[in-house]
């Protein structure tokens, strides 16, 4: 058996455990995780600016999720399937890490690496043109930002987004994200 | 007369007061809804309409908190359709307000600049 959803959440607690969910990520829960954390990390425990930047990619990350998860294999051990996805989020040392998985189809592999290896890519100042870029020209789904989020998440935090993907079986990957911020 | 827009600030979307009369537009509070178009798509269709007959003077404040990529491209919408009345040559005022130590959002606020043909007034609110 290759992939262990358990050990994946073992490790992304690894420091100080702020919050974790897993489970459908709707419209609701997205509003539970966002007041938790603001409730958890007060403004007097951790620099405006720090907590802000936080905030905005717990926000991204979990419209991602939101947006584009696929339904998990049917065999999956998990209790909710639709639109199920995982999200944890700890300070380990100086760093928060906000960690996010979910299940997509074999297929999608290539086109989520291609784009993140595109953004890890790039400068700050190429992360900030290509943003503007996007912002101006590119239509937007009904969905999102039409590929902003992503830019967006490595343009505040300044660093490279780090992943994962995780053989389920022979149709489904895990696919793992780490955001560090500082 | 055009009907003036106010809607409460809730969990994810902002304040806002479209006025007419007085030529103002503000939003303010955080932009993080799932579906961004759902909620400024009407915004969008009164900024079409009162560009037919604009105030003297337009007044645009944004006091955002947050908000999320979904929001950013309406937001750039509403700017587009206040460029178009500005073109017209009536005069539109943007204030874009951060607070001090927030460089994210003073740099969304030059995004936007870069894009939008309107002076933009960048205002930097103290605690």
């Amino acid at each position: 058996m290759g992939f262990d959803l358990n050990n994946w959440y073992k490790e992304k607690r690894q420091g100080d455990l702020i919050l974790e969910y897993a489970g459908s990520i709707s419209s609701d829960v997205i509003s539970d995780t966002l007041a938790e954390f603001e409730s958890k990390i007060s403004e007097s425990e951790e620099l405006r600016r720090v907590r802000k930047k936080v905030y905005n990619v717990l926000v991204e990350c979990l419209q991602n999720l939101y947006h584009h998860v696929d339904e998990p294999p049917k065999d999956a051990e998990i209790d909710e399937k639709d639109r199920y996805g995982a999200i944890v989020l700890s300070k380990d040392g100086t760093f928060y890490r906000v960690s996010t998985g979910n299940f997509v189809k074999k297929e999608k592999i290539s086109s989520i690496k291609d784009r993140i290896d595109q953004v890890n890519s790039l400068t700050d100042a190429e992360v900030k043109m290509l943003y503007r870029e996007v912002l101006n020209n590119s239509e937007f789904s009904e969905k999102g930002g039409g590929g902003l989020g992503m830019l967006d998440i490595v343009r505040k935090t300044g660093n490279k987004l780090e992943y994962n993907f995780f053989q389920v079986d022979d149709d489904y990957i895990f696919f793992a994200l780490d955001v560090y911020i500082s | 007369m055009m009907e003036t827009i106010i809607r409460e600030e809730t969990l994810k979307t902002p304040f806002v007061k479209f006025d007419s009369d007085k030529g103002v537009v503000e939003i303010k509070g955080r932009s993080i809804p799932e579906n961004s178009i759902e909620f400024y798509k009407p915004l969008i269709d009164w900024l079409d309409k009162y560009a037919d007959q604009p105030s003297g003077k337009t007044s645009v404040n944004i006091k955002l908190e947050y908000f999320n990529t979904s929001s950013s491209k309406c937001i750039l919408d509403i700017f587009r359709k206040l460029e178009l009345i500005h073109k017209k040559g009536n005069e539109v005022e943007i204030n874009w307000y951060y607070e001090e130590d927030d460089e994210d959002m003073f740099e969304a606020g030059e995004d936007y600049q870069s894009i939008i043909n309107i002076p933009f007034k960048m205002i930097e609110m103290e605690d």
